[in-house]
């Protein structure tokens, strides 16, 4: 692991950057620019290596057996428990629930905690700018019960405004679900306001932190929200973990959500009791080295400090903002004062999927879509756009090489 | 891969000024397409004598592959009857999903979609509109996707 590369209080980017073997790699013959992070970020050799030696030399299951194996697995997977923990600053590790990430945290609280708490014509204040993760399963959960989903509009820049949220709660608000970073703009919500005025009203508050944890320092004790969720892969982790933090009253009253092992003390065809939390929640054998691999993604975010990341991305972010400003016919969507690392753009005569596809030529990666957000898109009148995002390892000849594609995609359609 | 093979003139061409763009109306059937994956929407509309198209119009939304493959398909199969239209839809479909399908002669200006078998992810933005019109022809009422 690399010593923490703030070096007289200069970021050293390049050292970041090797410390992640994918990005040495080419494309088309072309060095890899990878703009995606977004979408999921690329793992550091400590990952890789905490996954492999878990797999290599401590594999079997948790929970279970008094074998060597089985002991050093259950700690280590423990351990990983207790990194989330500190890494989000949750109360406890009864409150952490590793789940297969952001979408699996938020069924969960949508099916065990919405759902048989839901009345006809309760309400679910969502905001126009969610990813479908954050809506979907509130839309499956109103199907089931006759709650009303409804959504806080956005304003042109992009911006979820308090008072707009507040004239959007009334009695019925029983759940308020936000995004804590748009995947599709960058916006940074006010979270904290958010949930303070939906607890004076009585309502519970999920945030989709996704696209949060890997860019700014997550208090979840200063923020109060009742559940958080957040997915490694966005974090410089494996794919398929992640974590629901729930509040423990709230999670002690709900049902399980799936049945299985782990997350019962007995079994009888008479009755089964369930285990405590945050087992009850864990059905089947776990994603074991997953979660190693989150621990050690943590630790590595903690390597270089995830105030010196923050710092960084928003150097990038202002630069790239301006850079591309300066490209003909490109309009910049999503232009909230308060952004994460993220750049969603159009350019004039050239459909985004054009644009992946010849950027992709001189081995640049960004998304080009609807981003799982097509309300967003219905706002902004636009089909799709092209998003270039940053993340620890992103270098300003990152930026450069995006700027110069762009000028290549220009002539192909001049 | 190179570019220029995706996107040749005629494709840039026909993306700039499509032909036969905007609907008929009346129309003796119509149809909706839809690719989710990039968001991409075709409407076309057609008039048909006995067997044959007889007329026809696209419009919509999309990426140059999706718009100039639309473009190019209206004017290869105005005038021309159900059966050739299917042998004509066949033949491209060969061109777009086989690496190393020949291009037969008969497909004329369609043959500069040949380029799009090497990018595989922009195959349904070239074959969106032979769908679309497939189901004009079927005159099914729901849209049609590619995903």
């Amino acid at each position: 692991m690399s010593a923490k590369p703030e070096i007289a209080g200069v970021y050293d980017v390049q050292r970041v950057w090797r410390d992640f073997p994918i990005l040495q790699r080419q494309v088309h013959g072309k060095p890899l620019v990878f703009l995606d992070s977004a979408a999921s970020s690329q793992r550091p050799e400590s990952v890789i290596a905490a996954v492999d030696d878990y797999e290599r030399l401590h594999h079997a299951n948790v929970h279970r057996g008094v074998h060597q194996l089985s002991q050093e697995a259950t700690a280590m997977f423990e351990r990983a428990r207790e990194r989330v923990r500190e890494f989000v600053n949750a109360a406890s590790t009864r409150e952490v629930i590793f789940t297969r990430g952001t979408t699996e945290s938020i069924n969960l609280v949508a099916q065990a905690y919405a759902r048989p708490r839901l009345q006809r014509g309760d309400e679910i204040l969502l905001t126009g700018l969610e990813h479908h993760a954050n809506i979907v399963p509130w839309q499956l959960v109103a199907g089931q019960t006759g709650a009303i989903v409804k959504a806080v509009p956005m304003d042109r820049r992009g911006v979820i405004d308090v008072a707009t949220v507040a004239a959007h709660m009334n009695e019925r608000t029983r759940i308020v679900a936000c995004a804590h970073v748009s995947n599709a703009l960058g916006t940074v919500l006010p979270v904290r306001e958010i949930t303070r005025l939906a607890h004076a009203r009585g309502a519970v508050v999920l945030i989709d932190g996704a696209q949060a944890v890997p860019h700014q320092r997550v208090d979840l004790k200063a923020l109060d929200c009742d559940f958080y969720a957040f997915s490694a892969h966005k974090m410089y982790g494996p794919t398929g973990i992640g974590a629901l933090i729930g509040r423990e009253s709230l999670l002690e009253a709900m049902p399980p959500w799936q049945g299985g092992g782990d997350m019962i003390l007995t079994v009888s065809f008479e009755k089964t009791t369930f285990n405590e939390l945050p087992f009850k929640f864990e059905a089947g054998t776990p994603n074991i080295s997953g979660a190693v691999g989150m621990a050690a993604a943590i630790d590595y975010i903690d390597s270089i400090g995830i105030e010196n990341i923050r710092t960084h991305e928003h150097r990038l972010l202002a630069l790239a903002t301006r850079k591309l400003e300066g490209v003909p016919g490109l309009t910049i969507i999503g232009t909230a004062p308060d952004k994460a690392a993220v750049i969603s753009f159009t350019i004039d005569g050239i459909h985004p999927h054009d644009l992946g596809t010849i950027l992709d030529a001189d081995g640049v990666a960004v998304r080009t879509g609807h981003h799982c957000a097509m309300p967003v898109m219905e706002f902004f009148n636009v089909a799709a756009t092209a998003r270039a995002s940053f993340a620890c390892y992103s270098r300003e000849s990152d930026v450069d090489a995006l700027v110069s594609a762009l000028a290549k995609a220009r002539e192909v359609f001049s | 891969m190179d570019l220029k093979d995706l996107y040749r003139d005629v494709i840039l061409d026909h993306n700039k000024s499509p032909r036969l763009f905007g609907r008929l109306d009346p129309a003796d059937s119509s149809a909706d397409g839809h690719n989710p994956l990039c968001g991409d929407r075709l409407h076309i509309t057609l008039k048909l004598e006995d067997d044959r198209v007889s007329d026809l119009r696209f419009d919509g939304k999309g990426c140059a592959i999706s718009v100039a493959s639309a473009s190019l398909m209206c004017e290869a199969v105005k005038g021309k009857r159900r059966t050739e239209i299917a042998h004509l839809f066949s033949e491209i479909h060969e061109v777009l999903t086989h690496h190393d399908a020949p291009v037969p002669d008969d497909l004329g200006k369609l043959a500069a979609l040949s380029g799009v078998r090497e990018f595989p992810v922009r195959v349904k933005c070239a074959s969106l509109c032979w769908h679309t019109l497939n189901a004009a022809l079927d005159r099914k009422a729901e849209p049609v996707k590619t995903e």
